[in-house]
């Protein structure tokens, strides 16, 4: 989680430099959600997630040197400068991209579980999504096909409340996500997404119903963006109050760890500054390598348009 | 060599592939217990059975994505659309999915899927049911397209179209499922990528793909009977990658072209042959390149109408006889 937290901060620095370029959404106030879910999985199950991606990445092993080459759109990056931050893939540890289409990777997600089932396999695909998505048709197209079929897939909903600076109560006519889930005769649950053991334990159970007979589970985790929308919207903007913002950091998915940890007598003071030092040390691994390596070839414009 | 409808020959590539790799899969509505809305898919469920034919809700934009997911994984999924009417529903994952996936990853993740269904106009089937998509499609780098004209070119071009690692759209005709031809048993690959001369002549290029192919062949008859005139028909059968030589070869030959097909005549197939036979061969024409395509309407249901917006070969005749100052 702190990791994600640094990588973060640190992509943030890099964007106000311009060394990032285009659209990049922080994952900043949302760490126990991808850490607690992905700690449930095994390295053969399959992540799908839309363009808010970075941390899902690092948590399933894609090295930081790749993820922040990417951001930086270097060769050395995880989609080869092609894919840039909505678009990281490493197929190599099942992470099969961010997508950067509201809702469009649902369906994706439903296909994967339709071809782990096809070849008889036991893996599962967790489908990482906002609450904003769930108002688009390919939610409903994608969960009533993963149900139908018995699919082993995992529709985690990351609800942070906004989608981009629409609040999901003046846009949705039902605000508890979890409830649409009767609509498909699915398993779900609702998540306390600032507490990564308890979204741990929740997916646990997911897994645990898809690995033994194929059934598709909603998770509705509600979590808190503490910044803006993506880089170009400023921290709590006009569709938010400073206070909320400031009262959701009370929340941190960090502090409460490091407390919970730290009364359970698991991890002190100085082991955390120890832990945040050797953190810092790797994200500014991952910085001076992306700003070392070098662009792609001219040559690669054209290239991968289509496979061999 | 046997005889078989276009439609047949459809369901021949169809179950000799998926005979041949357990990985090719078939999903979409009515493919399974219905037999197919247009009996393509006919006995394939009998034969390999619910797990490889897989009927779906009426859900384009869904089952579309389900198969490009299921080719993220390898697997290599055919997906049927009713018509490519509806198939408007799905163009955010046959675009935004299939044809980036590979580029966008870096070339990590191939997606080897077929899209394929009746395209374009049948009988007074009105606006919403009467649309060619072929310019749309072809539009878009990551995609390949292809319109088979004769059942040996559906059976050959399918065929290739599921071995491809790529998304290939196959653009099928209502009006032509049941039209006849002799088909090769077994093996029978058409690559894509390339024309085909169905007609060799001297006088004046006849281009055409799909449902164009058929007129355009009657139209170089009564050209020749009417005339004397000698028309070459190019049928280009692939859009994307579209075969230059072969219709730079005609051109460069005969010096005049008319370009036929279905689809509205703005920014159309059409005006891509135009650019490359101004741009590749423009000291060889001896006349402006004329276009024939359905009139700029919406597609109407009185028949009188519909004759009147369709491409016929009547349109292409005069076509020809223009370029050829005939007239």
């Amino acid at each position: 989680m702190l990791l994600v937290r640094r990588f973060e901060e640190k992509t943030a620095e890099a964007y106000a430099l311009g060394k990032i370029g285009g659209f990049c959404h922080l994952y900043i106030g949302q760490e126990a959600v991808a850490v607690g879910s992905s700690a449930a999985l095994r390295p053969d199950d399959y992540v799908i997630c839309s363009y808010r991606e970075h941390a899902q990445a690092l948590v399933r092993g894609v090295p930081p040197t790749a993820v922040m080459a990417e951001l930086y759109g270097k060769a050395t990056g995880c989609s080869k400068g092609k894919g840039g931050s909505m678009h990281l893939f490493d197929v190599s540890r099942r992470f099969m991209g961010g997508h950067a289409i509201v809702g469009g990777h649902l369906p994706l997600a439903t296909g994967i579980g339709l071809a782990i089932k096809y070849r008889g396999g036991d893996q599962v695909c967790v489908c990482y999504f906002g609450e904003a998505a769930v108002n688009i048709g390919a939610f409903h197209e994608a969960m009533n096909m993963a149900s139908v079929w018995k699919l082993p897939v995992i529709f985690l909903c990351e609800n942070n409340r906004y989608g981009m600076g629409t609040a999901f109560e003046r846009v949705a006519a039902v605000t508890d996500v979890v409830e649409h889930a009767c609509s498909y005769d699915m398993a779900a649950e609702l998540v306390n997404g600032m507490d990564v053991h308890e979204v741990q334990r929740a997916t646990e159970r997911a897994v645990q119903r898809a690995r033994a007979g194929g059934h598709p589970t909603l998770l509705e985790v509600r979590t808190y963006r503490f910044m803006g929308h993506s880089m170009s919207d400023p921290l709590h903007g006009v569709y938010r109050t400073k206070e909320e913002v400031e009262d959701q950091k009370k929340r941190d998915p960090i502090s409460q760890l490091a407390l919970k940890l730290q009364e359970a007598g698991l991890l002190d003071k100085a082991g955390l500054d120890a832990l945040d030092v050797e953190v810092r040390a790797e994200v500014d691994a991952a910085v001076r390598y992306a700003e070392e390596s070098p662009d792609p070839d001219p040559t690669e414009l054209h290239a991968h348009v289509l496979a061999d | 060599m046997p005889t078989l409808t276009y439609r047949d020959a459809l369901n021949q590539a169809l179950r000799e592939e998926m005979q041949r790799d357990p990985n090719v899969f078939l999903i979409g509505e009515e493919v399974g217990v219905y037999q197919g809305a247009y009996k393509v898919s006919r006995g394939l469920l009998e034969e390999f059975g619910a797990r490889r034919v897989v009927d779906t809700p009426i859900a384009e934009l869904g089952f579309a994505g389900v198969g490009v997911g299921a080719a993220m994984t390898g697997l290599r999924p055919v997906v049927e659309f009713m018509t490519w009417n509806f198939a408007l529903l799905a163009l955010d994952q046959i675009i935004n999915s299939a044809a980036k996936m590979c580029y966008m990853s870096g070339g990590q993740l191939p997606i080897p899927i077929v899209f394929r269904g009746p395209n374009g106009a049948a009988l007074q089937l009105a606006a919403q049911h009467s649309q060619a998509w072929d310019a749309w499609l072809a539009h878009v780098p990551g995609l390949k397209v292809v319109t088979p004209a004769t059942p040996a070119d559906a059976k050959g071009l399918l065929k290739s179209a599921i071995r491809d690692n790529n998304p290939v759209i196959v653009l099928e005709g209502e009006m032509l499922y049941n039209t006849k031809g002799d088909v090769p048993d077994g093996e029978h690959l058409v690559p894509i990528g390339a024309a085909d001369v169905k007609r060799p002549g001297t006088d004046v290029t006849i281009v055409c793909h799909s449902k164009t192919v058929v007129p355009a062949l009657k139209a170089a008859e009564l050209l020749a009977g009417d005339h004397g005139v000698s028309a070459e028909v190019v049928d280009l059968r692939s859009l994307r990658p579209l075969d230059e030589h072969t219709l730079l070869a005609s051109v460069l030959k005969t010096g005049r072209c008319v370009v036929a097909e279905e689809g509205w005549p703005h920014c159309g197939i059409g005006a891509q042959v135009v650019d490359i036979v101004q741009r590749e061969a423009f000291d060889s024409l001896d006349a402006p390149v004329l276009r024939v395509t359905q009139a700029d309407v919406p597609m109407p249901y009185n028949k009188v109408l519909e004759r009147a917006a369709k491409p016929s070969v009547e349109k292409i005749a005069a076509a020809a006889r223009r370029v050829l100052y005939l007239d």
